[in-house]
């Protein structure tokens, strides 16, 4: 008996570190051809050197100040889309209760369009602004929701309420800005990674770090609230006060990375569950969905820039392949009965 | 006592009505007293500057009764249908599925005409509707409130994401997007009211001719069958007058959320759950909030003014919440 359940957790484990392995290779192959793919295309000794720090004309430019940047924003931004939004998706049992269904990356658009379009500040301003609002506005789901007892449903109910009450205020916000100003917070809002520089790297860097750790180390707890707020108590977890740091954390890593690139729409959404299908349940996949993420924005952000004449927002181009596998997933779910 | 109490509603309603009628001719960022709108209305020969601001009122006021009338029954007869609390136009993803077809018109086909807005706006809320119905009952359960409007959130962004898709690279687009996304009352015409009233008439009379139906449907599908309701063709037929009403609404007046969710649940609280009761009183009620919604955003947006579907977008996300809060657990 114990041998079968020694040999499932192994096999499971290596399946896990395999996914792992194999995701991580799928990172840095995109990785390399964000900074491979462009107008122009310089041979791979070239851009080493430049990533070295040797000035060469032309690709200094064109590799240093404009794809290196995006490609490691690219990859940040995925993986705090990514934990955050699986630590959402677990905690409430529900794989359609990623932030940005339920009210917290909306949140983080009010503040960040109306610094956009009215007070002209800085981007430093804006994501303290952002982050601040996003932070508030999951207090007050959380506690709005909190009657008697957690409860993962009604927090979703009122998340959506919610969402359509800041949805008014930003299309508010775009109807009375400036007309020049609004196609710069359209395309915010659809989320970009445009006009990115070196020096927004290093504090989204720190952000992700930090917050993706304290949630790394608090994954295992995840699977035991899943049981149920009984039966975590029962085996020891603080449900509340550990709920209330994960979603401490979860809210700083998706309101300072959207106040950076904007919403990118269905990361956090996505990668959970694919992320979960390749690497198996009933471990904790927040390492994976991290990848997961960092994988997706950066296809999405090449295939935007390369395939089409236009070239789309990040965004629009996570929405388009979100979109249909969202429509899948809502159809398997609720034939499971899962809701 | 039961014919009192009647005339007690149509009483109260006509003089809601008619209060709200006189307030939208007569407040905004200049307001004009009694005596001058009475005048204005009466003698066409007024040619004075009150007058004619009390005149180029009266689409905008004539298009907010009609518009809420239409939005407070399709909310009612949506929640009849699906037997649930929070069945909206705004929160089934209605309004998303009418924006992107009607930016596809606009971007594609070069629609220009009410008309051509309408259809694509019905056609596109028709589709959605029902996808998300369908979505939002399958498995267990039924459409239980969470699923549904799970499902409409997610078709939402799924659709909001298409229409940025078209939008962003149009400039011409993406300004008469911005203007129609918000829910205005404040740019009807007499063209856009005549076109959306054929479609608002046949919504509302089929609405009010499946009420006794609608009533046998709340006992459960089992009864209503026993008593010689056909339950499926009932429910295609409300939902058909709910699509019409606040597709047809939305094409002109752009998404105005939460009338359909607020207004039916005010009216059970005040007349109880007869449904014969409810559907009138939502028209009646729809039409009283629509039009103090516009009003109100007339008075407090100074120079400009904020947009009616802003107002009851913030006053009817707190009564989603407040349902949400109070519904029992495994109910949701």
């Amino acid at each position: 008996m114990t041998d079968t359940v020694n040999l499932g957790f192994r096999r499971r484990r290596i399946r896990r570190l395999a996914v792992v392995a194999g995701l991580s290779m799928v990172v840095l192959v995109l990785c390399c051809a964000a900074l491979y793919l462009g107008n122009t295309q310089y041979p791979p000794d070239v851009i080493i050197r430049v990533i070295l720090g040797e000035q060469i004309k032309g690709a200094s430019f064109a590799i240093g100040t404009l794809r290196l940047p995006r490609m490691l924003i690219a990859v940040l931004a995925g993986m705090a889309f990514g934990m955050a939004g699986n630590t959402f998706q677990t905690m409430l049992g529900n794989p359609l209760a990623s932030p940005d269904i339920i009210g917290v990356t909306a949140g983080c658009s009010v503040a960040a369009v109306f610094c956009i379009t009215f007070l002209n500040v800085s981007k430093g301003v804006i994501s303290l602004a952002a982050v601040v609002t996003g932070v508030a506005l999951a207090a007050i789901i959380y506690f709005l929701s909190y009657r008697g007892g957690f409860s993962g449903p009604r927090l979703i109910l009122i998340g959506i309420g919610i969402q359509a009450m800041l949805n008014a205020l930003t299309y508010f916000l775009l109807l009375r800005a400036n007309q020049y100003d609004v196609p710069a917070a359209m395309r915010w809002l659809s989320g970009s990674l445009n006009g990115l520089q070196m020096k927004d790297v290093p504090l989204l860097f720190g952000v992700v770090t930090v917050f993706g750790f304290i949630l790394t180390a608090l994954s295992k707890y995840l699977n035991i609230l899943e049981l149920g707020d009984q039966s975590a108590t029962s085996l020891g977890v603080r449900t509340d006060r550990v709920r209330m740091l994960m979603v401490i954390c979860a809210v700083f890593l998706i309101a300072y990375t959207t106040a950076v690139t904007g919403p990118v729409a269905f990361v956090s959404f996505l990668a959970g569950p694919i992320a979960s299908r390749l690497a198996g349940r009933g471990n904790s996949n927040i390492v994976p969905s991290a990848l997961t993420g960092a994988a997706l924005v950066l296809l999405a952000d090449i295939v935007g820039q390369n395939l089409f004449d236009i070239r789309f927002p990040v965004g629009v181009v996570t929405g388009m392949l979100g979109a249909p596998y969202l429509v899948f997933l809502l159809i398997r779910m609720n034939k499971g009965g899962a809701a | 006592m039961r014919l009192s109490r009647t005339l007690t509603l149509i009483g109260a309603g006509t003089v809601a009505i008619l209060l709200c009628i006189f307030l939208s001719l007569a407040l905004g960022s200049r307001s004009i007293d009694l005596a001058k709108v009475v005048g204005a209305l009466l003698d066409s020969g007024d040619v004075s500057f009150d007058a004619l601001v009390v005149r180029e009122r009266i689409p905008r006021t004539i298009f907010s009764i009609i518009a809420g009338a239409s939005l407070g029954v399709s909310g009612a007869l949506m929640q009849a249908i699906t037997r649930n609390p929070i069945a909206d136009p705004a929160i089934l993803g209605v309004n998303s599925g009418a924006a992107l077809f009607v930016v596809t018109g606009i971007a594609f086909f070069q629609i220009n005409t009410a008309q051509k807005y309408i259809l694509f706006a019905l056609a596109g809320a028709a589709l959605t509707s029902a996808v998300v119905y369908r979505i939002g009952s399958l498995g267990s359960g039924g459409a239980t409130p969470i699923k549904l409007a799970l499902a409409g959130a997610a078709t939402s962004a799924a659709l909001s994401s298409l229409v940025s898709m078209i939008v962003l690279p149009r400039v011409d687009a993406m300004n008469s997007y911005r203007f129609w996304q918000v829910g205005s009352v404040g740019g009807a015409t007499w063209d856009g009211i005549l076109a959306v009233l054929p479609f608002l008439a046949a919504g509302l009379v089929i609405g009010f001719l499946i009420t006794p139906a609608l009533n046998a449907l709340a006992l459960g599908d089992d009864v209503a069958t026993g008593l010689g309701v056909r339950v499926g063709a009932v429910r295609m037929i409300g939902a058909l007058a709910g699509v019409l009403l606040c597709g047809a609404t939305t094409a002109i007046a752009g998404p105005i959320g939460f009338v359909g969710l607020m207004v039916p649940h005010t009216m059970r609280l005040l007349c109880g759950p007869n449904l014969k009761t409810i559907v009138p009183m939502s028209a009646v009620g729809g039409a009283v909030l629509l039009t103090s919604a516009d009003v109100f955003g007339r008075l407090i947006g100074g120079v400009g003014e904020v947009e009616a579907g802003i107002i009851t977008a913030f006053f009817g996300a707190p009564v989603m919440i407040v349902i949400a809060i109070r519904t029992k657990v495994h109910k949701i």
